[in-house]
Parts: C-alpha cells; structure tokens; sequence
C-alpha cells in the first residue's frame, strides 16, 4: 500500500495530494518555489514507490493555474517517470487542464503531450 | 558647494527634493521600483502588490499573466543570482521596476553578475532575439529537456520563457564595474494590446 501524500498548497507552492484509497492524484494551484528540487522531493520519491507498486488505471490530474520554468523542468521529469511506469506495462493517464482562456497554459500541457507515449488529455475548464 | 543638497536625502531644509524625487517617477512612467536585498518573501510580495493594481485597473488577463510571468523570471533570477557582496559597494544594489508607457508595460531589473557570465548571457540574447515564435518554442523544448536548471549563470530557460511571453525584443546592458564584475540590466517589454 502506497503512503498518502498530502501537500497543502501555498501562494508560491502547488498543493499535492496523492492518496490511492481515494483514488485522488492531483497537484492544483502555483508552482514558483523558493528550491524545485526539494520542493518535489517527495512527489518523485512517491512515484519512485508507485514504480514498485504500480497501481493500474490511475489518474493523474494537473490542475496549475501557474508555474515557473524551473517548475516546468520539475513537472517534466514527473511526466517522464509516470511514462515510464507506463511503458513498463501499467495502464495510466493524465489529464492537464487548464482555464479555457489561458493559451499559455494550453500550449504547455500540449508541448508535454509531445513529450510523453502515456494517454495525456488536454481539459480546458 | 553643499553636496547634500543635490541629494534626494533626508534634507532637514526641505522636502522638496523628495517632491522633485515623487515627480521624476511619474513622469518616467513608473509604477513600482524595489532596489535592495531580494529574497522569495520579497518576490511573492511585490508579486501580489502587482495583481492587486493590475486587478484594480483591470487589465486583460492574458496581458497580467505575461506581466506576472516574466516578474517571477526577472525577480527569482536576482534573487537565486544574488551575490554574497552585492551591498558592498554602494549603489550597485540589484533594481527591479515595472512602467507604463502607451504603449506598453515595461520591466527592468539590473544586478552585479560575474564578468565570466556574460559571453553564455549575450548569446542566449541574442540567440533569442532572432527567432521567432516557433523558434523560441523550439530552442524552449530543447533547452528544458537538454539543460541544467540548477545552473547559476543565467543562460538557462528563463530568458527564453520571458521572450516568449513578452513577444517583444528583450533590451539588456552589460556595464563593467571591475575586472570581475558588471551590472547587467534586462528590460521586457509587454503590449498594451495583445
């Protein structure tokens, strides 16, 4: 059984909240912080675990209003690991939505799409 | 002749120079200016300061969201860069400020870099200024798959990101301190009408 992660998100932080008994994968808000890297220390350890423990049909929902490019390189690097717990033979998916007016937030989830073979939905909200 | 007088000081005389000072920021068509220590406290609070008066004057979102990407670019790049003795010498303080003119919102920071910077600086620049937004799409992908984020130098991706979202040729000034340091000033430029 994977440990929850609960993240509570801040002004410059996104909140994260991976917990499998709810089945919820999900990061929301800002992502500007101070360090990127240990900022989303636990998420790629979580992930790390999942790789051991592959858990099928999970969903992972970004829901950013914001990140920074440091950030971006973060994110990639988790859409990367999700892929490749995904070409090791575990069905997942990723939705990244994005507020219907926001072009820049579009591309990005689109250009990440280009990026990964994991089923990736666009949302727009 | 009384130097302190040709200064905006504390002049026990008269407050006119902090008057003067008042007007010369409304005619230069400035809204904020921050010179000192930057930190990501100061960044979140200059940041929030910022869309609140944007939220006042009702801006186009799109316009606020490039204003408000850049800023985190501009102002995490001092303070990530700061060196230890940035307020060792007295008036080479790091500076952010955003303006408006008709045409556009404006901002500029300056801060001391190493002289050894430069060169990988210039070229991403310039790199940058040439290319279009495809291109800048392009060598954005790239960089971010290829490059070292944690890089202190500056030559990393968010130049790139800020000339994408200013959609505008990004201005910079190198001018030389000592053998070893230079201020490096970047001004972006965000239209009005986007």
């Amino acid at each position: 059984m994977l440990k929850e992660l609960n993240i509570v998100g801040t002004e410059d932080t996104p909140g994260i909240i991976f917990d499998s008994q709810k089945n919820v994968f999900e990061l929301s808000g800002r992502s500007l912080p101070e360090d990127v890297v240990s900022f989303y220390k636990p998420v790629i350890e979580w992930l790390d675990e999942l790789e051991k423990n592959p858990i099928e049909n999970l969903e992972f929902s970004f829901k950013l209003d914001y990140f920074n490019t440091a950030s971006s390189k973060l994110i990639l690097d988790i859409l990367l690991k999700v892929n490749d717990i995904f070409s090791d033979g575990t069905p997942m998916k990723i939705k990244w939505h994005f507020l219907a007016m926001d072009k820049d937030l579009e591309e990005a989830g689109e250009e990440f799409s280009e990026l990964v073979e994991v089923p990736f939905e666009l949302v727009a909200y | 002749m009384d130097n302190q007088t040709n200064k905006i000081t504390a002049n026990p005389k008269s407050l006119k120079y902090f008057y003067d000072f008042h007007k010369l920021m409304e005619q230069s068509e400035i809204i904020m200016v921050y010179a000192g220590e930057f930190s990501q406290a100061l960044t979140k609070t200059l940041l929030s300061f910022t869309e609140r008066k944007f939220n006042v004057e009702k801006l186009e979102d799109n316009v606020k969201r490039k204003i408000y990407n850049i800023m985190v670019e501009m102002l995490q790049n001092i303070s990530k860069n700061a060196l230890d003795n940035d307020h060792a010498i007295t008036g080479n303080s790091p500076i952010f400020m955003i303006g408006e003119s008709s045409d556009f919102y404006f901002l500029i920071s300056s801060n001391k870099i190493s002289n050894l910077n430069i060169p990988a600086l210039k070229n991403r620049i310039d790199e940058v200024n040439s290319l279009d937004s495809e291109g800048l799409k392009q060598l954005y992908k790239e960089v971010r798959i290829n490059g070292s984020f944690s890089k202190v130098g500056g030559a990393g991706i968010g130049v790139i990101d800020m000339a994408r979202k200013s959609e505008n040729a990004l201005v910079y000034e190198f001018v030389r301190l000592n053998d070893e340091f230079s201020m490096y000033s970047l001004l972006i430029r965000v239209s009005r009408n986007v």
